[in-house]
């Protein structure tokens, strides 16, 4: 198992052929308090680079894309109803949407840890 | 300079607290310290202290300078009475509002707060329009805090006992630790609190004191914005602008009752024609329906989809825990159960007008005991 990195600050946690899909501590930091987040229901199709959620701040809302492409199989609802878990555990608890991957190749363009950390700390 | 280049007398004060800064009204401006929902719900259990030194503060004097200030704003400064601040806005020919502020009659002179992103506009159009006899000051070298909350009384009070005197929307001079201040009771978070007015080389000091105070969190402009929001208090430049007038924007509270009869300040002739026969639209309140926040920009939209008003605040109500906004509807429709539908990036979003404020202010009137 491996996790995966986005400039757009998501996480992707790759398990054979299915991907756990969140927003990075960076991310909800910079975002702050969270209390709103849409997530993609069960079955939807989603295209590498396509709106898949919604996450809101007491500040502003924010999309999230679909890091990779495939089908969705499971939106987080413990999110829906406690989206403050974005700020408690971002990388833990606080996952947004599990797919399918449509094409497991296309894990190769993400960062890994080690560079997501260095892109980081250039923002 | 550029835009966010003003760095205010409590730069250093508010990065040593660990404020997140950003680019606001030209100054580089603390927008949270530990956290919006956390800074905001402590303003309302406790006392939070704000740095508004961005704000204008200005001194005008003269011989004639009431007269001419009436000529100006809609308000009755022969009625206003020494140390009372009052609400007022200036406007155009055409009524609309160029900013809102407070004034308040000092000694000889006036002493008005303005808002920080218009402040350069105002006193630029102030003194193209007062009269030569009047002179306009800008008080540079002063800063601006409030300390607002349900324990700000209790904690300033340690500090300089005669506040205690004061009832809301009354003001005074007192000296704190030595520091020459001017307080009022005042505020923008529908709480109980006040406004302190002291010398820019002082409020680092005086900061301190009140941060010493257990009571007391620094709160940043993120909080500020919610509860302004809550408590139904309009923002120049979101809900109140060049194109919305007192009347459309529910501010007629502001109009005193000599002015809208004998009129003599500008916009006088549309206001009047608004008070008689009433607005097109007006601000109102609505709670939204679900969790999702509906923000400024939304469109008020009709059954067909048509637009017919518009968001100009909105956000999640830490106190509510729900959604909230404020919005110009048509006047048909702004009385309070009134359906509001609502449209947001493709969305529609449904809601209700409300009376605001949508949380209850607490301030510390006259007469009302403790």
């Amino acid at each position: 198992m491996s996790v995966y990195y986005t400039k757009e600050h998501e996480w992707i946690r790759v398990d054979g052929d299915i991907a756990t899909v969140g927003i990075t501590d960076f991310a909800q930091g910079q975002l702050g308090d969270v209390v709103f987040v849409e997530v993609p229901d069960a079955g939807r199709h989603l295209a590498r680079g396509g709106e898949a959620a919604v996450v809101e701040s007491v500040k502003a809302a924010s999309d999230v894309y679909a890091p990779v492409g495939g089908e969705v199989i499971e939106g987080n609802q413990a999110l829906v109803d406690d989206p403050a878990l974005v700020n408690s555990d971002p990388e833990g608890e606080g996952w947004f949407f599990k797919i399918r991957l449509a094409d497991t190749h296309e894990i190769n363009d993400l960062m890994n840890a080690e560079q997501y950390k260095a892109f980081c700390d250039q923002q | 300079m550029s835009d966010s280049g003003n760095l205010l007398p409590l730069d250093a004060w508010h990065r040593r607290l660990g404020a997140r800064m950003v680019p606001f009204a030209g100054y580089a401006m603390p927008i949270q310290y530990e956290g919006i929902l956390a800074e905001h719900r402590w303003t309302r259990e406790s006392a939070g202290l704000f740095d508004v030194s961005h704000m204008g503060q200005l001194l005008i004097a003269g011989p004639g300078v009431e007269k001419a200030l009436e000529a100006l704003l809609p308000a009755d400064l022969a009625l206003l009475k020494e140390g009372r601040p009052k609400y007022s806005m200036l406007l155009t020919d055409d009524g609309g509002i160029i900013d809102d502020l407070m004034v308040t009659r000092r000694g000889d002179h006036f002493y008005m707060v303005v808002n920080g992103a218009t402040k350069e506009g105002d006193i630029e159009w102030l003194r193209g329009n007062l009269p030569q006899s009047v002179v306009l000051d800008h008080m540079k070298e002063q800063a601006l805090l409030a300390l607002q909350g349900p324990k700000a009384a209790e904690a300033l009070g340690r500090l300089v006992p005669e506040v205690a005197n004061l009832t809301f929307m009354t003001g005074d001079a007192f000296t704190i630790a030595g520091i020459r201040t001017w307080i009022s009771r005042s505020g923008y978070t529908g709480e109980d609190g006040f406004e302190i007015s002291a010398p820019a080389g002082s409020v680092e000091a005086l900061a301190d004191l009140l941060l010493d105070q257990p009571e007391v969190k620094p709160i940043g402009l993120g909080a500020r914005d919610s509860l302004r929001l809550e408590a139904g208090l309009p923002l120049y430049g979101h809900d109140l602008d060049l194109t919305t007038t007192p009347v459309e924007a529910d501010l007629a509270f502001a109009l005193a009752k000599r002015r809208r009869e004998a009129g003599g300040f500008r916009g006088w002739y549309r206001i009047a024609r608004e008070l008689a026969e009433g607005p097109v639209r007006k601000r109102v309140g609505v709670a939204i329906d679900g969790r999702q926040p509906v923000r400024e920009g939304a469109l008020v939209v009709d059954p067909e989809g048509n637009e017919v008003g518009k968001v100009t605040s909105g956000g999640f109500s830490p106190t509510l825990e729900a959604p909230i906004a404020m919005a110009y509807v048509p006047i048909a429709e702004a009385a309070p159960g009134t359906a509001v539908s609502l449209a947001q990036r493709g969305r529609i979003f449904t809601g209700r007008v409300v009376p605001m404020p949508f949380v209850p202010h607490r301030y510390h009137r006259k007469g009302a005991g403790l």
